[in-house]
C-alpha cells in the first residue's frame, strides 16, 4: 500500500496502516507525524520524508526504513524488529530498547541507547554511522551499542558516556578513547576477537548504507563495559 | 569509637512459665532473633535483629511472647532523639545512605483526623442503605462534555476510554519484586472478585497473571521493566509513573540479589542484575514530552485504554496536575507523602512531599477553576486508613482512591517497616521461597475482599447518613466536611468551613 502522508495527522496515518491487511507500506511526504508503527509487528514500512518523534515505539517485530532524517525517541521500548535510518536521528534513540536492531547512517543526538536492556535471547543492537551526543548508553543494562564515527576526526561520543551503565557493551571506533568516563565503566581497546563480536552488525550496516566491513573493523575500537552488574551495592544502610 | 553497638529498638519478653521450648519462634523469625540454647535448655533472643513484625508473637502457641520498646534509653534529649542518634551511628559505621520502608512514620499532622463529616437531621432525611439503592459504582476517565444531536434526535458524544469500578477503591501499585508472587496473586484475585483494579507497579506482569488482565492496571515507569506490546495489551489501563509519594524525585532500585529467575523473566532483565528506575523519565522534560508518552501509549494500544499519570504530591502539585490534565491523560493519580514503599532513602521519605489531603483539595479546586475538572478523573493515594478517610477524600474531590498499606495489612503485614531487607516474615515483601509460601493466596484474597467489602458498607452507611445516595453526588461535595482545630489557611486550602460554622 502506498500512502501520500501529506496533510495527514498522525492518528489518521497510523490508523490507515493498522487497519490495512497489507504487509508492505510506502509512505511519502511524511512530515513530522509521530508514533508511526507504534507497537507494530509483521509489517514493513518504507518512509520518505521526516517522521516525527517516537517512530516505532514499542515496536514488536515490524521493519521500518526511513529515507530522510528521523527525530527523537525512535524505537522507544522496542521489543523486536528493525529501524533503518538513511540519515540522522535525534535524542533518546532506542530508549529502554530490549531487542531488535537500529541502524543510523549519520549522527544521533543525546542519550542514545539509554536504559537499553537485554533478557536471554532478547538482545538489542544500535549501530550509529557518525557521531553521537552526550550521555551515550546512560543506564545501559544490556545489548550492544556501536558508534562507527565514520568521517570523524575526534572521538565520536560526547560527554558523560556510560553514566550509570550496569550491563551490555559499547564499541566506539576511534583513534582516541572517550574521556571523562564514570568510575564504574571500564574501557579498553577491543581485541581482534572482540571485534568479531560486532562483525555481523557492521556487515548489516554496510549492506544498508555502503562502506567496507573489513576496513571499518581494521580500525581501532574501544570497548566499554561496566565493572560490575551491581554498581550501587554499597550505597545503602538499612534503617 | 570502634564499638559499633546498636541499641536494640525492641525487647523480646518471654514468659518462662509459659514457654514450652517448642521453637516455633525460632523457625518463624527470618531475622534469626530466637535461638534454642541446648546447654542452657532454654530459648534465647538476639534482640538487635528484631523489627517488631509480631510474627513470633502471633504464632507462639502459649502466648509466651511480647515485643516491647527497649527500656534501655540514651540520655533523654529534646533535640537528639534516640532514633537520630542511632542513625548517626549507623552512617558513621557504614558510610551508607539510610534506607527505609513503608510510609512516612513521622509525627506530621494527619488532616483526615481534623476533618469531620456531616449527617442529615430532620430535613433532607438520611437514607438507609439496607433498604434503598446506594450507588458506589464509579467511572474513571475523561467525561465528555460535548453532546450533539443529529436530525433524528440521536445524541452523539465523544467516546473516551474509561475504567468501571464497583467500589471506589483500587489497589495501588506494588511491583512483583517489591512484594511476593503470592501477594500479587492475592491482589489480582481480590480485585477481580470486587470488580475493581490492582496495579502491577513497575515490575512487569507475571505470566500467570495475564488471566486477571481486565482487572489490572499496567504501569510504565522510567526503567520500562517488562513493558512490551503484550503487556500493554493485557491491562485495562496503563499508568505512567512519574512519581511516588514515599520518594518524590527519586527512582526505584531493586537490588540484584532480589532479581531471581521469576522476577528476571517478568521484568525481562538478567538474573542478579540491579533493576534501576531512575528518578526522571529521560525523555520527559515538559508537559509536551509527557503528552508524547501518553499519545504513544494510546497509539500502541489502539486508543482503547485510559492512560493514568501518577505523580507524588509536591509543593506545586496543582500546577503540575493542570498540565497533566492538558496532556491527554485520562486519569491523574496523586500520591501523598504518607504513601508506602518497598524501599526509599529515609531522608527523602520523611522530609519530601506534602499531605494528600491538601494536595487533593488544591488540585480539585485548580482544575475546577480552570474548567478542566471533567477532562480527567482524580485518584487519591497515600494513606487511606479507613472508610472514613475514603469518604473524606471523595468529598474533597477524588473520584476514587488507591489503597496499598491497608491492603498489605489485610494480608498480614504488621507495619514493621523493614520490607527493604527482603525478609518479610509475613511472606509479603520477600522473594525467599520459604517465606513466600507462608502467604496463602486463597486466604489473603478472601481477607482483601472482606476488607474492601466492609469499607464499602461503611461508605454506604456514611453516605446514607448524609442523605447522599451515590459517589457521584459525594464527589467534591465539601459542604459535607468541617474542620476541627485547623487554622484559616488550612481551611482555605481544604476549601472547607470550621466545625460550628
Ligand atoms: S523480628 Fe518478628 S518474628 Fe523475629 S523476634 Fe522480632 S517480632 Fe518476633
Ligand atoms: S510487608 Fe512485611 S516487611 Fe513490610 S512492613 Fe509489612 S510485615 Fe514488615
Amino acid at each position: 500500500m502506498t500512502i501520500d502522508a501529506k496533510n495527514l495527522g498522525y492518528d489518521e496515518l497510523n490508523k490507515m496502516i493498522k487497519d490495512s491487511a497489507d504487509e508492505k507500506f510506502e509512505l511519502s511526504n511524511v512530515l513530522g507525524q509521530r508514533y508511526i508503527g507504534a507497537g507494530m509487528s509483521g509489517k514493513e514500512i518504507k518512509i520518505t520524508g521526516t517522521p516525527g518523534n517516537a517512530l516505532g515505539a514499542y515496536l514488536n517485530g515490524a521493519k521500518i526504513i526511513v529515507h530522510g532524517n528521523a527525530q527523537d525517541a525512535i524505537g522507544d521500548t522496542m521489543n523486536d524488529g528493525a529501524i533503518i535510518v538513511h540519515g540522522n536521528c535525534g535524542d533518546t534513540t532506542g530508549y529502554a530498547m530490549r531487542s531488535g536492531e537500529i541502524y543510523v547512517q549519520g549522527n544521533a543526538g543525546y542519550r542514545v541507547g539509554i536504559h537499553m536492556k537485554s533478557y536471554k535471547e532478547l538482545y538489542p543492537i544500535i549501530v550509529i554511522g557518525g557521531k553521537v551526543g552526550d550521555f551515550l548508553g546512560e543506564y545501559q543494562a544490556g545489548g550492544i551499542i556501536v558508534v562507527l564515527g565514520i568521517g570523524e576526526e575526534k572521538c565520536p561520543v560526547g560527554s558523560f558516556c556510560g553514566t550509570g551503565m550496569h550491563g551490555g557493551e559499547m564499541f566506539i571506533r576511534s583513534e582516541n578513547a572517550p574521556t571523562g568516563l564514570p568510575k564504574q565503566v571500564s574501557c579498553s581497546e577491543a581485541t581482534a576477537e572482540e571485534k568479531e563480536q560486532i562483525r555481523r552488525y557492521v556487515d548489516r550496516f554496510v549492506k544498508h548504507f555502503g562502506n567496507n566491513t573489513e576496513e571499518l573493523l581494521q580500525s581501532k575500537f574501544w570497548k566499554l563495559v561496566p565493572n560490575s552488574a551491581n554498581p550501587y551495592k554499597q550505597l545503602y544502610v538499612s534503617n | 569509637m570502634a564499638v559499633n553497638y546498636k541499641n536494640p529498638l525492641f525487647e523480646v519478653v518471654r514468659n518462662p512459665d509459659r514457654c514450652i521450648k517448642c521453637r516455633v519462634c525460632e523457625r518463624q523469625c527470618a531475622n534469626e532473633v530466637h535461638k534454642y540454647d541446648a546447654d542452657l535448655d532454654k530459648m534465647i533472643a538476639n534482640e538487635q535483629n528484631c523489627v517488631d513484625c509480631q510474627r513470633c508473637v502471633c504464632l507462639c502457641p502459649t502466648n509466651a511472647l511480647k515485643i516491647r520498646p527497649n527500656e534501655n534509653q540514651f540520655r533523654p534529649n529534646g533535640n537528639w532523639s534516640m532514633q537520630l542518634m542511632d542513625e548517626v551511628y549507623k552512617q558513621a559505621g557504614s558510610g551508607g545512605v539510610l534506607l527505609s520502608a513503608m510510609g512516612n512514620p513521622q509525627n506530621y499532622p494527619v488532616y483526615w483526623d481534623k476533618i469531620l463529616l456531616n449527617a442529615s437531621q430532620v430535613t433532607n432525611p438520611p437514607i438507609d442503605p439496607l433498604r434503598e439503592p446506594m450507588e458506589t459504582k464509579t467511572f474513571l476517565g475523561k467525561k465528555s462534555q460535548k453532546i450533539s444531536y443529529d436530525k433524528d434526535g440521536k445524541a452523539h458524544y465523544e467516546k473516551t476510554p474509561y475504567l468501571e469500578l464497583d467500589v471506589p477503591i483500587m489497589f495501588s501499585a506494588m511491583s512483583f519484586g517489591s512484594i511476593s508472587k503470592n501477594a500479587h496473586e492475592s491482589l489480582a484475585r481480590a480485585a477481580t472478585a470486587l470488580g475493581t483494579y490492582y496495579n502491577t507497579g513497575e515490575g512487569g506482569l507475571h505470566r500467570d497473571f495475564y488471566q486477571y488482565g481486565k482487572n489490572t492496571i499496567v504501569q510504565v515507569a522510567s526503567g520500562r521493566f517488562g513493558v512490551f506490546k503484550g503487556y500493554l495489551d493485557a491491562g485495562a489501563a496503563v499508568e505512567i509513573k512519574m512519581g511516588q509519594g514515599a520518594k518524590p524525585g527519586i527512582g526505584g532500585h531493586l537490588p540484584g540479589m532480589k532479581v531471581n529467575e521469576e522476577i528476571s523473566r517478568t521484568r525481562m532483565i538478567p538474573m542478579g542484575a540491579d533493576a534501576i528506575s531512575p528518578a526522571p523519565h529521560h525523555d520527559i522534560y515538559s508537559i509536551e514530552d509527557l503528552r508524547q508518552l501518553v499519545n504513544s501509549l494510546k497509539e500502541a494500544t489502539g486508543g482503547e485504554k485510559p492512560i493514568i499519570v501518577k505523580i507524588a504530591a509536591v509543593h506545586n502539585v496543582a500546577a503540575i496536575a493542570s498540565g497533566i490534565a492538558r496532556s491527554g491523560a485520562d486519569i491523574i493519580a496523586i500520591d501523598g507523602f504518607r504513601g508506602g514503599t518497598g524501599a526509599a532513602p529515609t531522608r527523602i521519605r520523611d522530609n519530601v512531599g506534602i499531605p494528600i489531603e491538601l494536595a487533593l483539595a488544591s488540585v480539585d479546586s485548580r482544575l475546577r477553576d480552570e474548567g478542566i475538572r471533567n477532562d480527567v478523573s482524580i485518584v487519591a493515594a497515600g494513606s487511606m486508613r479507613s472508610a472514613a478517610d475514603v469518604v473524606k477524600a471523595i468529598a474533597l474531590g477524588a473520584d476514587a482512591v488507591y489503597i496499598a498499606t491497608s491492603a498489605l495489612m489485610a494480608m498480614g503485614c504488621h507495619l514493621c517497616r523493614s520490607c527493604n531487607t527482603g525478609k518479610c516474615n509475613w511472606g509479603i515483601a520477600t522473594q525467599r521461597a520459604d517465606l513466600v509460601k507462608r502467604l496463602n493466596p486463597d486466604i489473603a484474597a478472601e481477607r482483601l475482599i472482606n476488607l474492601v467489602t466492609a469499607w464499602n458498607h461503611e461508605i454506604k452507611e456514611i453516605m446514607g447518613g448524609m442523605g447522599i445516595n451515590s459517589i457521584e453526588a459525594l464527589r467534591g461535595n465539601r459542604l459535607m466536611l468541617r474542620g476541627v482545630g485547623l487554622n484559616q489557611k488550612e481551611l482555605d486550602i481544604l476549601g472547607i468551613m470550621h466545625a460550628g460554622e
